[in-house]
């Protein structure tokens, strides 16, 4: 895991491409006005079938509202217009609020001049834009990196803020996991040579601007799925408001055919119909509100169903340093006594480590940091000594692995104490990292290291456990620690000592199983199971194969944010789903107030069935018109916000929503018909 | 009382039939039952066919189809010819085109619409040979054809449903043709008729009146007639007549017939997908619906008959008009609802002079497309296509693609239901919107105005849903109801038919998921009310309409609902 210089917090507000806009931006709502008429175009229309039978439905009206001119039949007719208005309108905002971020983006897309390197080593000015895949370019501090591509050469810090939004800069070098820069972001230091790696027009921003725009979306497989049972439902309605005419026409009554519209119009799911597109734009929206960008919106829907998730310990389970926790002292020794050369030990050693012992010392023991002294000389850790530590004179003191301080203490001509081994076997089987500490030759006691389970991480398991979502916690660690450290984080099972082919056997086997697989991944060598997962989510620090791999980049390289993402993708399916139910719930309420009107003067028995009382027919057709359209406006925000979500198991969130949305959905209606119907009153309309 | 002690009866020898006979068909259509074998490789080797080797969907559904298309000609040819074939006593003529047309489609279809009398129609071959042997088969292949979906649920990434020809065979000689013949002597020993003599002739010396009384092998038809739910009767008056049905047991033991198996099948579907809880949801949906329908059907006949009320008689007995005076309001009610919700279809009492709310007791039971618990086979897969769709919906709820036993449910399987699903409700509309439009449709109503709409929509959704229940009052045996009807029956019976295999073959090839915590819960009750729910939403809001201009309207029109 390679890491951001500061690393952003969890709960950090939206920024970046991302910027806070309220749900009701006057801007968007402007343009989405405007575009509410562009999209009443048939060739938009016939793409939506519930939508387009509404659109036809209303030229039928208005043909009989010429022909036979009344309030009644004008009424009627522009409230259908109103409804597929309302429609296109729902969608126009859920895309305006992805167009307004994408012209965000565009203003960054700067004009720069890029310094290309050619063959002879010369450098040469060129447009930005007109670099091509494998061209090589020199940034240096203040340029602005004119597109994606790989670090071949240098190290340099680079002002990522216009991407991520985040000010802190990040170290950018070449060779492994940290060489990918990205165009637009910004060189501050040193000097680095890039090879591009982006094709002319397809560079990471330009995607963006294509992703939050909505230019390419395809309908996702469920959405598919459930247009065709709205479609379904559409169908069945025709034949049943089409039969009605020879059906009364039998029993000796006349229907007129603006109303068998309004009924046609008023049983189609139109409130779902209308929303449908709206809510799968908002879905993406939310993710990219959160710095994450989805791919595909079939990423998104896969998320929603991912039953494994596969989360890297460090920097996901826990926080990126290991802590120290206890001071173990051997026979002969006492606590203090270790805390007390534990910390000259670590007085200049900056590390997170380090900092921490002399933290620990000074709040358990009280013993002050202590002045380094320009003659003491500090031993910095080597990978051939594995341990670091201080030379005060001739004292020396030490601190690093139980092996490596052995080694030294009886080079030194020390005995090693027996009851060590015992100490360091005890603190790694807690899942901690043992540190032996040694003045001289003499070894006092052993330092726990601790791995520190992020905060609220155990309850954010437990609630993926309730949505029957087993963690997985991925780990270089001995299978020991990694034992320790996932009990206490609470992850359902880990995988220990994993290297690349042990995280793809993986993967294959859940998936074999039928499960759906999410995981993170930055590096080159986590591509190919970035690819194999159903959700890959790449850190946006990774590099360019990881990126490209998987199907969704998170901008802040949060590995946690995985948890966000498998809750907004059930919460779409969810806002389908509960808006599915309402539409066909509140078909029950119209029923009862247009079929007493459809025949009220041939059989004025089924007056009976006017159980809302309405005013009049007339009053109580247009009233469910009027209901049918404006529940499409009401619910734009539900729409685009989303219904929210508890973590909770499948029974509780079904319970839930039946209610509010099955069965609120069938009362609602029968109240708001009434009102309406008392305001056409009030007015005088009838 | 005597019907309460009826409803516990019923309730016991279904709850025990349900349990036994569903394991005993599971056995069966798994192929671990063999005492016939012989039987079975004789005529494998007959029809030469290969037991070992399994079909495609596609292969199933060619199957289905060209067995029922060689029914259909078969059963058409022999009432054409009747005349020219043995065991015709009373020499009767053939039977006319379009009505022979009617009939080979009323019982391929397992429909038993009858627009002809039996006993003045019939020879005694075209009832056994042609009508009986339908009510064996058409039965038959709507369980191999519920058996194709549940496998579907039961299989893993399998190309293959299973062979047409042995689930047949299997059906026909393990569960249907045993269980007939034991019932069958039941009835002959309660006194149903049995003989292959001719019509006996009385002279009343009394009177002076010489009456001609019809008989013929009609306890054996009686057996399957219930048990397949078929419904057609070898009599005109079919299960009200004392011939037919001699007593008050052979009235219970027709009741609990024609129940039996689409009650069992549910448990069959448990045990071959490997949950039993996952059969008692389905089991759960049917009772439900099927026990409301009882109430309220029965309450209805049980109020006094509005029109005889009217007339300022008051009676304590209910509404008895129609009815068998042995066997009352109630259970006549009863026997009703049991015979429209089952796609059966036979009567003890005349359903035409059953209340306003009595008679939409029995015609909304065939509205909701026959699945509480409806007929043999069709009631099990029906009912799975409303599943399906609650699995879908509820599915979303939860926030995952909706899967059912494990089975993804996606685009096409949303298709392929919702297509199912349509046919039902969409031909029933359509065919009553033309009967009721042209002059030879309009001709067909006794009544006028709301009752003679509803003699139309009754006949309709009867023929459409395969149920054969007749309401009376429509002249159906002319040109016009015999070719409508037929096709309304065939369209009721295949359109739904093809896409129910093609989506069985689709659930069969596709992998399980495993079911977790967050898995949409398809055993509990929340199933159970949100499938109660599909089925009343496509029943209930396509037929509301209509029904509002047959009897709600006609009920209201006596100044009150209930």
């Amino acid at each position: 895991m390679s890491q951001v210089l500061a690393p952003p917090t969890t709960d950090a507000p939206p920024h970046g491409v991302a910027q806070a806009r309220g749900l009701f931006d006057r801007e968007i709502l402007s343009q989405a006005f405007v575009d509410s008429f562009k999209k009443l175009d048939p060739r938009v229309q016939v793409k939506n079938p519930v939508m387009f039978v509404v659109l036809v439905g209303s030229i039928i009206t208005s043909l009989e509202a010429i022909s036979h001119p009344s309030t009644f039949t004008w009424s009627i007719t522009i409230w259908l217009v109103l409804t597929v208005m309302f429609a296109n309108f729902a969608e126009a905002m859920a895309e305006g609020r992805g167009k307004a971020q994408a012209d965000t983006l565009r203003k960054m897309r700067s004009e720069t001049e890029a310094r290309r390197l050619n063959a002879d080593g010369r450098e040469e000015l060129v447009p930005a834009a007109n670099l091509s895949k494998g061209d090589t370019v020199v940034c240096e501090a203040g340029d602005v990196i004119p597109s994606d591509g790989d670090i071949i050469e240098g190290i340099a810090s680079v002002d990522e803020s216009a991407i991520t939004g985040e000010s802190a800069p990040v170290i950018r070098e070449s060779g492994g996991d940290r060489s990918a820069v990205t165009g637009g972001t910004k060189v501050l230091s040193d000097r680095i040579v890039v090879r591009i790696t982006a094709e002319r027009g397809k560079t990471f921003i330009d995607r963006m601007i294509n992703l939050v725009e909505g230019a390419n979306r395809q309908k996702t497989p469920n959405e598919i799925a459930l247009t065709i049972l709205l479609a379904v439902l559409t169908i069945v309605f025709i034949p049943v408001v089409v039969t009605l005419q020879p059906f009364a026409a039998f029993s000796g009554a006349t229907v007129s055919v603006v109303v068998l519209v309004a009924l046609l119009v008023c049983l189609i799911p139109t409130t779902i119909g209308a929303l449908l597109s709206a809510i799968g734009i908002a879905g993406m929206d939310r993710l990219v509100q959160r710095n994450v960008l989805a791919m595909s919106g079939r990423a998104v829907e896969a998320a929603g169903d991912v039953q494994v998730l596969l989360l890297d310990k460090t920097g996901t389970i826990t926080l990126g340093n290991r802590m120290a926790a206890n001071f173990f002292p051997v026979e002969g020794h006492n606590e203090q006594e270790v805390a007390d050369v534990a910390q000259l030990a670590s007085l200049a050693d900056e590390t997170p480590e380090g900092r921490s012992i002399v933290v620990l010392a000074k709040e358990n023991f009280g013993i002050r940091e202590r002045q380094l002294d320009p003659s003491h000389v500090f031993v910095p850790f080597t990978a051939t000594t594995r341990m670091s530590g201080l030379d005060m004179g001739s004292r020396q003191i030490r601190k690093g692995a139980a092996e490596s301080v052995k080694r030294w203490v009886l080079e030194q001509g020390g005995t090693v104490p027996d009851d060590l081994d015992a100490i360091v076997e005890r603190v790694a089987r807690a899942g901690s990292t043992p540190l032996t500490v040694t003045d001289g030759p003499q070894i006092v006691g052993v330092v726990e290291l601790k791995d520190v389970v992020k905060q609220g991480i155990k309850v954010k398991f437990e609630e993926m456990r309730k949505m029957g979502i087993r963690t997985v916690m991925i780990t270089g660690d001995n299978p020991l620690t990694a034992a320790a450290i996932a009990q206490e984080a609470g992850v359902d099972d880990f995988l220990a000592e994993a290297t690349p082919e042990a995280k793809m056997a993986l993967i294959k086997q859940e998936q074999e199983g039928g499960r759906l697989v999410a995981m993170t991944g930055d590096g080159t060598n986590d591509a190919p199971a970035l690819a194999q997962a159903d959700v890959g989510v790449a850190m946006n620090t990774g590099t360019t194969a990881a990126k490209e791999a998987g199907n969704m980049v998170d901008l802040d390289t949060n590995p946690t944010k995985l948890i966000d993402i498998v809750e907004i993708g059930k919460q779409l399916l969810i806002t389908r789903g509960s808006l599915t139910t309402f539409s066909i719930a509140n078909d029950i309420a119209k029923y009862f107030a247009i079929i007493p009107a459809l025949f009220a003067i041939k059989y004025h028995q089924l007056g009976a069935l006017n159980i809302m009382r309405l005013h009049s027919p007339e009053s109580a057709v247009l009233s469910a018109v009027i209901f049918n359209a404006l529940v499409i406006i009401a619910l734009i925000p539900l729409a685009l916000r989303g219904v929210k979500f508890r973590a909770a198991n499948s029974s509780a969130i079904l319970r839930r929503n039946v209610w509010i949305y099955g069965v609120g959905g069938i009362a609602v209606p029968f109240i708001f018909i009434k009102l309406i119907d008392l305001v056409l009153v009030a007015l005088h309309a009838y | 009382m005597t019907f309460f002690l009826t409803l516990l009866a019923l309730v016991v020898t279904l709850g025990l039939t349900w349990r036994y006979l569903g394991s005993y068909m599971a056995a069966v259509f798994d192929g671990r039952v063999h005492f016939l074998a012989f039987v079975e490789r004789l005529v494998y080797r007959l029809l030469g066919t290969n037991p070992e080797q399994e079909q495609t969907w596609k292969r199933y559904a060619g199957a289905v189809v060209v067995f029922s298309g060689v029914s259909l000609l078969f059963t058409y040819a022999i009432l054409r010819l009747q005349t020219w074939l043995p065991m015709n006593p009373q020499h009767l003529g053939n039977v006319g085109s379009a009505l022979s047309f009617n009939t080979a489609a009323s019982f391929v279809t397992n429909t038993n619409w009858q627009n002809y009398g039996g006993e003045t129609t019939m020879s005694y071959f075209s009832q056994i040979g042609a009508l009986t042997v339908q009510q064996f088969v058409s039965p038959a292949v709507g369980i191999a054809v519920a058996m194709v979906v549940v496998r579907g649920f039961a299989r893993k990434g399998s190309s293959t449903i299973g062979n047409f020809w042995v689930d047949i065979t299997r059906c026909l000689f393990y569960i249907l043709l045993p269980i007939a013949f034991v019932f069958g002597i039941i009835f002959v020993g309660e006194g149903a008729v049995m003989t292959l003599a001719g019509t006996a002739t009385i002279h009343d010396v009394l009177n002076q009146v010489t009456q001609t009384i019809a008989r013929g092998p009609i306890a054996f038809m009686e057996a399957i007639k219930q048990l397949g739910t078929n419904g057609g009767g070898f009599l005109n008056a079919n299960s009200a007549t004392t011939f037919e049905n001699p007593t008050g047991f052979t009235n219970f033991l027709s009741i609990y017939l024609l129940l039996a198996i689409p009650f069992a099948l549910t448990y069959t579907f448990g045990k071959m997908v490997g949950s039993v809880r996952h059969g008692v949801a389905l089991l759960s949906v049917m009772v439900l619906l099927f026990s409301v329908w009882v109430g309220f059907t029965s309450y209805g006949e049980h109020q006094n008959n509005p029109a005889v009320a009217a007339a300022g008689i008051h009676s304590t007995v209910g509404n008895t008009v129609g009815k068998e005076v042995r066997f009352g309001d109630t259970s006549s009610a009863l026997f009703g609802v049991a015979s429209t919700m089952t796609s059966t279809g036979s009567a003890d009492a005349a359903y035409d002079s059953f209340t306003p709310i009595g008679g939409m007791g029995l015609m909304t039971g065939m509205m909701l497309g026959e699945v509480t618990p409806g007929g043999t086979g069709s009631g099990l897969y029906t009912l799975l296509i409303y599943a399906i769709i609650a699995v879908f919906i509820g599915g979303l709820m939860i926030g995952r693609t909706p899967e059912y036993l494990g089975k993804k449910i996606q685009a096409r399987e949303v298709k392929l239901a919702g297509l199912a699903a349509l046919v039902m409700p969409i031909v029933v509309l359509v065919v009553t919107a033309i009967a009721v439009s042209v002059a030879a449709g309009r001709a067909g109503p006794l009544n006028a105005g709301p009752h003679g709409f509803s003699e139309i929509l009754y006949a309709l959704t009867s023929q459409g849903n395969n149920n054969g229940s007749a309401f009376g009052g429509l002249t159906g045996n002319t040109p016009f109801y015999n070719i409508i009807g037929a096709i309304d029956m065939l369209l009721g019976r295949f359109a739904i038919m093809i896409p129910v295999l093609a989506l069985g073959g689709a659930l069969a090839a596709k992998n399980v998921v495993p079911e977790s915590l967050g898995t949409f819960r398809t055993d509990n009750g929340m199933f159970v009310g949100l499938t109660i729910g599909v089925i009343l939403i496509i029943g209930g809001l396509t037929f509301f309409p209509a029904v509002s201009l047959g009897p709600i309207v006609e009920q209201l029109s006596h100044g009150r609902f209930f």
